[in-house]
């Protein structure tokens, strides 16, 4: 496989990754979403394999294999799991103004762009150009953390804005130093476990994972 | 020594996450948090005799900025430790947590502890990053302890809003290695801070200010700095109090830490005061909106997380400011801060179990009631609002003198947000302490020593500061210039 | 000057008019399939316009001109856009004249003239199928001229042949912003050929139709008109679809020898993309028209996304 063809493929798989990322800011469904976090994951965990055989870092085939385990096979399962024995797989969220969200999305979009230009003018890898795409991932993450009100969807968010920072490592450098993706790898078990705890005290306080009903802590006047 | 300081911890938390609902218990934590205190005096004697040292393969590190800074956090651990034997002595028999609960908060208590040390001494900034997230992990179901609707909405908001931060610093750090990889090679050593300060001045300095941006939006969220601050009054009022005093005392401490550390990289990079003044910036806005907020609180606990607010607020824009005097005071600000405020939740924390309630017009006649709580609090406050002869005085006095100096026409504001908050505070103390006893209040016995040794140390310091503690500041001065 | 292409010019416009009619029929012979019905077979279009071309025309006391001017007119603008497109050859003489925007333009004239009909009787149902087929187009235009200018930006220019030429010669295969702009090229289409999931060609139901709706009251050879003109829009976005994103096999020069196979492709090509709208059809069911909004929505969305992309990632 030459460069030339592998770079395309990267660039690709990161068109990919960023369309997910907005399937997911307007999907309504939960386990739409879930299967669409689930894509991200492959895809990134594709491109993190290709990358490594590019660059030939071969720590990048552990993150690949990581990645796969984690995002594609561990986290989707227990999310499955949590929306199937909390009875929320019918609920569908509203979500307001999806046109608008796109175009703020999109808007996102270019601001990575434009914010990233000078990294991508200094960097002399093949991946450079996607680093762009990461930092929209993130952003976008971002975007549905706020404007959704539904507390496995706020997660998925997260989920995928972490998705975007191991994408955005790739990119920029080929990888973090192992040492570093293990640790963010196992801070994202962690969190998945106190999320999965979550879910389960806000079914039983409120009655539902709408996180709307949550505004008793306001600033009292 | 350095390696004690860490396992011991650890080892704690495994041992209480088995046992931690026994009789004994709490004070096993003691005991925990007692020998990690020791090793880290061990340590800190060790530095103070041989200097910065290296250690596990480069991968730790320590220097005067740290290792006095994990003396503060082992040290409040221990006096929190020992707080929160009473306390949560108490919540128990009130049937506000059960065994597994009790498990469950001992244990985390400890890990957290591990996390906050870690972040102190490891020299690889990723890991800094990955010790941060699992102190905010560890202490998010400690936030959510009781399980009211209250304390679960703000354990939330806390999950959600810090790793959305941390999120934006990992960013950061991806950049920063970034920048590194192309002086440093490839390979873990890029991001070794040794490695780092001894190379800013060649890192890409476009890179590294975008870079801070994202670091300071990511462990600004963490300090609780304007506007990113709309997760700590919740966090800090909801969990245990044991809980808010060391959020207030430590974390917010070591997330600040880590956001000079990147500082210190970029204005080495860039030569310029750029990322100075982002640091004022944010510092600033936090001392004024938290000023002004905290005329508006009525629940106690939540008036001093904004009082946190503001003076991390305080200590950041020092640090913004630059220049020996500034940092000086700053370092020691961090130090009396923490010291001033986990004893005034301490105090806070037995005023409420007295009322049984964290409301501030309920709680009244503190001095008859129980003087130690009444005159701790009292005190508190008044070292926390910067009257002499406490320690915070000190500091903020030297800050005030370096902004006088450098950037006079800041020094208003700042005098204004001061004066604020001084207001605020001793508005509503004094109704609170003074007064009859009344008839809802129950009496119970505190934990004293806790609170009358971080007063002693307060005034202590305020008075007389000691010549090591003196020399140590001006070494952390010298790193951070 | 060159006698041959504009041979095949005249070859690809009578292809154009013999072939949308069997094109139609293949999808619906299909969709019969695998809905388990029997189906009236590939040649049934035609046997509906010779039929309606022997029938009289009945035309509604008020109807004015623009009425009965309308099918002729949207006849011509549906022979002369497949003029444009390169269905069988590259060098066609009318695609130095039209780009693709002149494409554009005549959809857009001939949907005028139709809401315009549509609404000259002053029938509830003209008016309502004309309101929400303006609706639909005030949407979906921005979003084709979106994805029309991703692969104009790619192939630096707009003419049609140009674009097919750049690809044809092949410097780069996987092309993201290619892809974005497939995708919402596809959900354009279905949008613009009055397809599931945004309108339903085969009701009559007064909740659901569109375009239908619009031509209710149109009778004999005016209704063949508009019927084969409907059949040639379908056919020519399949054709445009494939020049643009598909064109292997077209040919590449005025070379009349070329021809034959170029048919021959082109034929293979149609019956894939009418079994793919087939299967898209079947999977999906109709939206609700307040839905459409964000279908469209989504087309502009990946239409933009391809935009940026070239310039992010190429």
């Amino acid at each position: 496989m030459n460069i030339h063809i592998a770079a395309q493929i990267n660039s690709f798989l990161a068109a990919f990754v960023l369309l997910t990322a907005f399937g997911m800011l307007v999907q309504r469904r939960m386990y739409g979403l879930v299967h669409l976090f689930t894509w991200q994951g492959l895809f990134l965990s594709l491109n993190t394999a290709v990358v490594g055989y590019v660059a030939q870092r071969h720590h990048l085939y552990i993150s690949s294999v990581l990645t796969l385990a984690l995002k594609v096979i561990l986290l989707p399962y227990i999310l499955h799991v949590l929306i199937q024995r909390l009875k929320v797989h019918k609920e569908i969220e509203t979500v307001v103004n999806v046109p608008m969200t796109m175009l703020i999305g999109i808007a996102l979009v270019i601001f990575s762009y434009h914010l990233m230009s000078p990294v991508r003018e200094l960097s002399t890898l093949v991946t450079r150009s996607t680093l762009a795409v990461a930092l929209a991932t993130v952003m976008i993450g971002l975007l549905m953390m706020i404007t959704r009100k539904h507390a496995v969807t706020q997660i998925i968010g997260f989920l995928a804005m972490e998705n975007g920072l191991f994408f955005a490592a790739t990119s920029a450098t080929y990888g973090m130093p192992l040492v570093v993706e293990l640790g963010v790898a196992l801070d994202i078990l962690i969190a998945a476990f106190i999320f999965g705890i979550f879910f389960f005290h806000i079914h039983t306080t409120f009655d539902s994972l709408d996180v709307e009903q949550m505004a008793r802590l306001k600033e009292e006047d | 020594m350095l390696l004690v300081l860490l396992l011991v911890p650890l080892f704690a938390a495994v041992v209480l996450a088995f046992i931690g609902d026994r009789r004994f218990a709490p004070e096993i934590n003691i005991a925990g948090s007692a020998a990690t205190f020791a090793a880290g005096a061990g340590l800190a004697v060790q530095v103070y005799m041989e200097g910065p040292m290296l250690a596990g393969g480069k991968f730790f590190f320590v220097d005067a900025f740290n290792v006095y800074l994990s003396v503060l956090t082992s040290f409040v651990s221990m006096t929190t430790a020992i707080f929160s034997r009473r306390y949560m002595r108490r919540e128990r028999e009130h049937g506000r947590v059960g065994h597994i609960r009790m498990r469950f908060y001992h244990a985390m208590f400890q890990l957290f502890i591990f996390a906050m040390l870690l972040c102190l001494l490891t020299n690889n900034v990723g890991v800094l990053w990955i010790a941060m997230e699992l102190a905010t992990l560890s202490t998010v179901l400690l936030v959510s302890l009781y399980r009211t609707p209250t304390a679960i909405e703000a354990a939330w908001k806390y999950f959600i809003l810090c790793g959305v931060g941390i999120a934006q610093a990992l960013f950061g750090t991806v950049l920063l290695y970034f920048a590194a990889e192309k002086v440093l090679g490839e390979g873990g050593e890029a991001l070794l801070w040794t490695n780092l300060s001894r190379i800013s001045g060649e890192l890409e300095p476009t890179v590294l200010s975008l870079a801070f941006v994202f670091l300071m939006v990511g462990y600004g969220t963490k300090v609780g700095l304007v506007p990113l601050h709309n997760w700590l009054p919740d966090a800090h009022s909801e969990g245990p109090t044991p809980i808010s005093a060391v959020l207030s005392g430590l974390l917010l401490n070591i997330a600040l830490y880590a956001l000079v550390r990147c500082k210190v990289l970029v204005d080495g990079a860039t030569g310029t005061h750029h990322a100075g003044h982002i640091m004022m910036g944010f510092g600033l806005l936090s001392i004024l909106v938290a000023a002004f907020s905290l005329l508006r609180q009525k629940d106690i606990k939540r008036m001093f997380s904004y009082s946190s607010i503001e003076h991390m607020g305080i200590a950041t824009f020092a640090f913004g400011l630059g220049g020996p005097v500034a940092t000086f005071g700053a370092l020691l600000h961090m130090l009396v801060h923490s010291l001033a405020k986990s004893s005034i939740f301490f105090t806070v924390g037995h005023a409420s179990q007295m009322h049984r309630t964290q409301e501030m017009d309920r709680i009244k006649g503190l001095f008859r009631g129980n003087p130690l709580v009444g005159w701790g609090l009292m005190l508190g406050v008044m070292a926390i609002a910067g009257m002499p002869p406490f320690g915070i005085f000190t500091s903020e006095f030297l800050i005030l003198t370096a902004t006088m100096k450098d950037a006079p026409l800041l020094t208003p504001f700042l005098l204004l947000g001061l004066a604020v908050a001084f207001a605020a505070l001793f508005r509503r103390v004094q109704p609170m302490v003074a007064g009859d006893v009344p008839s809802y209040q129950k009496p119970m016995k505190a934990a004293h020593i806790p609170v009358l040794l971080h007063m002693a140390l307060v005034l202590v310091i305020g008075i007389y500061m000691p010549d090591f503690l003196n020399k140590w500041f001006h070494t952390a001065v010298e790193l951070l210039k | 000057m060159k006698v041959y292409p504009f041979i095949i010019e005249f070859l690809q416009i009578a292809v154009l008019l013999g072939v949308a009619p069997a094109f139609t029929g293949w999808v619906r012979m299909l969709k019969c399939w695998t809905q388990g019905r029997t189906s009236a077979g590939l040649f049934q279009p035609y046997r509906d316009i010779v039929k309606l071309f022997s029938k009289d025309v009945i035309l509604a006391d008020n109807a004015s001109w623009i009425f009965r001017f309308t099918p002729y007119l949207i006849f011509g603008a549906a022979v002369l856009a497949g003029g444009v497109i390169p269905m069988l050859s590259i060098d066609l003489p009318l695609t130095s004249t039209a780009d693709v925007i002149v494409l554009v333009a005549l959809f857009a004239i001939a949907r005028f003239f139709t809401a315009l009909a549509g609404m000259d009787i002053g029938t509830a149902f003209g008016g309502m199928g004309s309101s929400r087929e303006m609706t639909i187009a005030s949407l979906a235009e921005p979003a084709m001229l979106m994805a029309i200018f991703t692969v104009s930006l790619a192939s630096k220019s707009t003419s049609l042949s140009q674009m097919v030429h750049v690809i044809y010669s092949g410097q780069s295969v996987l092309r993201p912003s290619l892809v974005f702009a497939l995708l919402a090229f596809i959900l354009i289409a279905l949008a613009e050929t009055g397809r599931i999931p945004v309108d339903n060609p085969a009701t009559h139901l007064e909740l659901t139709m569109i375009h239908e709706a619009m031509i209710l009251e149109y009778s004999g050879r005016h209704l063949a008109l508009i019927e084969w003109a409907g059949m040639m829009k379908l056919f020519l976005f399949a054709a445009l679809g494939i020049a643009t994103f598909f064109p292997w096999g077209i040919a590449a020069s005025g070379d009349i020898g070329f021809i034959p196979a170029a048919f021959l492709v082109m034929t293979l090509k149609l019956g894939v993309a009418g079994a793919g709208l087939v299967l898209i059809e079947t999977g999906l069911a109709k939206m609700r028209i307040f839905r459409l909004a964000e279908f469209l929505g989504s087309a502009f969305l990946l239409a933009t996304l391809g935009m940026l992309s070239y310039f992010i990632l190429e």
